[in-house]
């Protein structure tokens, strides 16, 4: 932790929060919230005279209220930087007849009451997320106790009690009687693996942190009295069993049984734990002078903000998704951002190290070269085509485009900004926008070769590359089945799906068209996805006007980790084509293929020599 | 089918991967191999074990080589998958890698559809005749390049961040370390001995 404070490279930013980012891999400009601490970052020695003045109490976060702290405080001793903070809710203010003592006190002067939060603004090439985890909080397991009987503490808790730092500067003593605990008992899994209540998963680091805390107890009072209660001990990693094997031949009891209840003696505070042993088939009970809860790892609470500056996702254990679960497991899917530590995933700290170390090795790799090459699928705007009507500036969510609807001008991309979602490209009214490598032309060769023989057995779909195709992806790799009617067209946003393709598609006979793209909050392209829902309700109406069924088009939000969604929505489609007959598809050949043959409006020219006329 | 073909004659080869058993033990992928054959401008279809082993990458340079083949189709896994692998290897060959098309044929069809070999060897003819007739009119492509900036954002201070942050400040990189918290150290300052090595965590 020291090292980091005082590398030369590395700029610390505590009591901070990204709050916004543009740009894209290699420059990513992101803006820092700042939040005022009150006292010279700099300046501050944590000489701790503010401290003794302080006349505020209130509960310490970091000893998770097992201790108090001072409004001005530093949060433990060998925090990093060594500088103390106000906690503004708790101070009472620098109002002379309020208080001011320890701006008072402060020699060097650090204390500055009126600072306020301020923003600063970063260029980087690439972002590491090592957001980490929350911890469970088991008041919803009643059948503990845990918020009735103070001798019943969390295994978070139980640290900062047996720490030589912590309240009872390393002392175990249980809550009700400061006393030393003779007999411990150790429930395992507690908000982890269950359907029912905390999380399905397994959070990796309970068992093994059982087993040490077991040592650690042992190592200090031998004759502690020490129980486990456990449904599986998963002692997988390396030295691991060593650890195990170790607490078992120390006397440690490992009881294979997870407690239905736990009660309190009124009387000793004692707890009682009802368990069916279920190695021997017996019911139990034992006394315990406390009970700690080996309480899981859950996904960050607010992770929220970051998914959305990123484009990133969530599995669906809430923790971050990689771009590939076993090839790609430190990378983000958006380019340039990648995961290290417990946002990806719970892990202990060998194993966070050890993917921090990925990360920063492949962050290197991008940085490195000083130079990376953008895939090749711009858009590309035909000046002879383009009225300059500023559409395709309006929608693109990269502000990539420039246009001016007052001069009609045409319009201009600039490549390093454009992503590639082709949304512009699906708005022009005038088709002057060319997707290099999602051509128009390329996309209704697709439609066409799946309609060509038995159209009436085919589902069109368009499926966006960063979700609803990776979804088709997982749904493989779980060998989800479903049925083969569908033909999946890729294009990297559902934005780039022009209602020609779907109207191309009717035309050629399908029975039934889906588009399917990323939830909202997921869009690879900010919000491109926005203007695939406007423009398919659109065609909803159209469709509608012409006497086609809107149902026969399909819209569907399919994350990449949602397999069994994107499998049921296949079965679904599936159920929709069957109810669509001949003499439907028949009919909607005719309605539109009359339709394409009326002549459209003739757009309005830009102003620019030579003028030529765009599309008849 | 639009034969847009830029001018040039269009000469395709398309390349069935089996995966082992992954495709092969539901599509029939001799029947899709002899199906792409027929294919407008396929010059060459060939069927492999595993493509994207390095003689099935041989295979496909030695193609384009031989045949002047000017557009190449992989029916095989995911783009997402190997799309880099196939890319890279027809630039060997001396082929833009914008003249790759691929048929997913193994997350999209032989894997979901386990139980009707069949309509999946079906289905994959039509993914093949999908990307052959995209393929058809595939442009060559440039990249641009742009510059990276050399320093790094690491958000979260706890060991994981930590880490991060100090091997790429001592690989020369300007860091900035981002932490919601007053001080560094994340749950990890928390805990009190460590496992496998039971000492501290500070």
């Amino acid at each position: 932790m020291t090292d980091v404070g005082r590398h030369p490279r590395i700029e610390l930013l505590t009591y901070s929060e990204v709050a916004a980012t543009t740009g894209f891999v290699g420059n990513f400009n992101v803006t820092v919230r700042r939040r005022a601490r009150y006292v010279d970052e700099k300046e501050c020695t944590a000489c701790g005279d503010c401290l003794e003045v302080c006349p505020v109490v209130v509960p310490d976060k970091f000893n998770i209220g097992l201790s108090t702290r001072k409004a001005i405080y530093q949060p433990f001793p060998q925090a990093v930087p060594s500088a103390f903070v106000i906690d503004m809710e708790a101070c009472l203010g620098h109002n002379p007849i309020a208080c001011g003592k320890c701006l008072e006190k402060c020699e060097k002067e650090c204390i500055d009451y009126d600072m306020t939060d301020r923003e600063v603004t970063l260029n980087v090439g690439t972002v590491i997320v090592a957001t980490g985890m929350d911890v469970y909080d088991p008041t919803e397991q009643d059948e503990y106790g845990y918020t009735r009987y103070e001798n019943v503490i969390t295994s978070l808790e139980f640290e900062r009690l047996i720490n030589s730092g912590g309240p009872t500067e390393g002392h175990l003593v249980r809550p009700t009687d400061r006393r030393q605990p003779e007999r411990v008992a150790f429930i395992q899994c507690v908000g982890s693996r269950s359907q029912q209540r905390g999380k399905p998963y397994c959070s990796n680091v309970c068992c093994m942190n059982t087993v040490k805390d077991s040592l650690l107890i042992k190592d200090h009072w031998p004759e502690t009295d020490i129980k486990v209660f456990y449904m599986d001990i998963r002692a997988f990693g390396k030295g691991f069993e060593d650890l195990y094997q170790r607490s078992k031949a120390l006397g440690v009891q490992y009881i294979r049984g997870l407690p239905g209840e736990v009660e309190e003696d009124p009387a000793t505070k004692d707890l009682i734990l009802s368990v069916e042993d279920t190695t021997s088939g017996q019911l139990e009970q034992h006394r315990a002078d406390m009970v700690i809860l080996s309480v899981g790892v859950e996904p960050r609470r607010d992770m929220e903000s970051l998914k959305g500056l990123f484009t990133l996702s969530a599995t669906s254990d809430g923790f971050f998704m990689e771009a590939h679960p076993k090839l790609l497991p430190v990378d983000a899917p958006t380019r340039g951002v990648f995961f290290a530590g417990c946002s990806e995933a719970p892990k202990d700290i060998k194993d966070s190290v050890t993917q921090a170390s990925a990360a920063a090795a492949r962050a290197n790799i991008l940085m490195s070269q000083g130079r990376i090459s953008v895939e090749a699928i711009t858009s590309v705007i035909d000046p002879e085509i383009c009225t300059g009507c500023a559409i395709c500036a309006n929608v693109c969510p990269y502000h990539a485009i420039i246009a001016d609807k007052e001069k009609r001008t045409p319009a201009v991309v600039i490549e390093a900004s454009c992503a590639g979602c082709g949304t512009c490209a699906a708005e022009c009214p005038f088709g002057a926008i060319t997707m290099r490598h999602f051509e128009d032309a390329q996309i209704i060769a697709q439609i066409d070769a799946i309609l060509e023989e038995d159209p009436m057995e085919k589902i069109v779909v368009f499926a966006c590359n960063w979700c609803s195709y990776a979804g088709g992806d997982f749904a493989g790799i779980s060998r989800l089945q479903y049925p083969p009617n569908a033909r999946l067209i890729r294009t990297m946003c559902s934005g780039r799906v022009d209602q020609e393709f779907v109207l191309h598609a009717f035309r050629k006979g399908a029975p039934l068209v889906l588009v399917s793209g990323c939830h909202f909050a997921d869009c690879h392209y900010i919000d491109a996805n926005r203007w695939t829902q406007r423009r398919v309700e659109k065609l909803w109406d159209k469709l509608e006007r012409e006497g086609i069924r809107p149902e026969r088009l399909q819209l569907e939000w399919i994350s990449a980790a949602e397999g069994q969604k994107f499998a049921k929505v296949m079965r679904e489609i599936e159920e929709l084509r069957k109810a669509v007959t001949p003499e439907e598809v028949e009919e909607t050949k005719r309605i539109l293929t009359e339709k394409a043959k009326k002549p459209k409006k003739k757009p309005k020219k830009a102003k620019k020599e030579p003028v030529e006329v765009a599309k008849t | 089918m639009d034969d847009g073909n830029h001018g040039e004659e269009l000469r395709i080869g398309v390349y069935v991967c089996d995966c082992g058993r992954n495709i092969a033990g539901t599509v029939d992928c001799g029947v899709v191999t002899e199906f792409a054959q027929g294919l407008p401008h396929v010059v060459i279809a060939s069927n492999d074990k595993y493509t994207c082993s390095e003689p099935g990458q041989e295979v496909i340079k030695q193609h384009i080589r031989e045949h002047n083949l000017n557009r190449v189709v992989v029916a095989s896994c995911s783009p997402r998958m190997h799309e880099p692998t196939f890319r890279a290897a027809i630039q060997q060959a001396g082929l833009n890698p914008y003249l790759l098309e691929m048929a997913n044929l193994r997350e999209h069809c032989s894997w979901v559809h386990i139980n009707e070999p069949e309509a999946a060897t079906r289905k994959a003819m039509d993914l093949v005749k999908m990307a052959v007739w995209r393929a058809a009119l595939l442009r060559e492509q440039k990249e641009l390049e742009v510059p990276v900036e050399r320093k790094a954002l690491v958000i979260g201070g706890g060991i994981a961040g930590i880490q991060a942050s100090l091997d790429l400040a001592n690989a020369g990189y300007q860091v900035y370390l981002v932490e919601k918290e007053p001080s560094i150290g994340g749950i990890m300052a928390q805990i009190d001995k460590t496992y496998p090595t039971m000492d501290c965590s500070i």
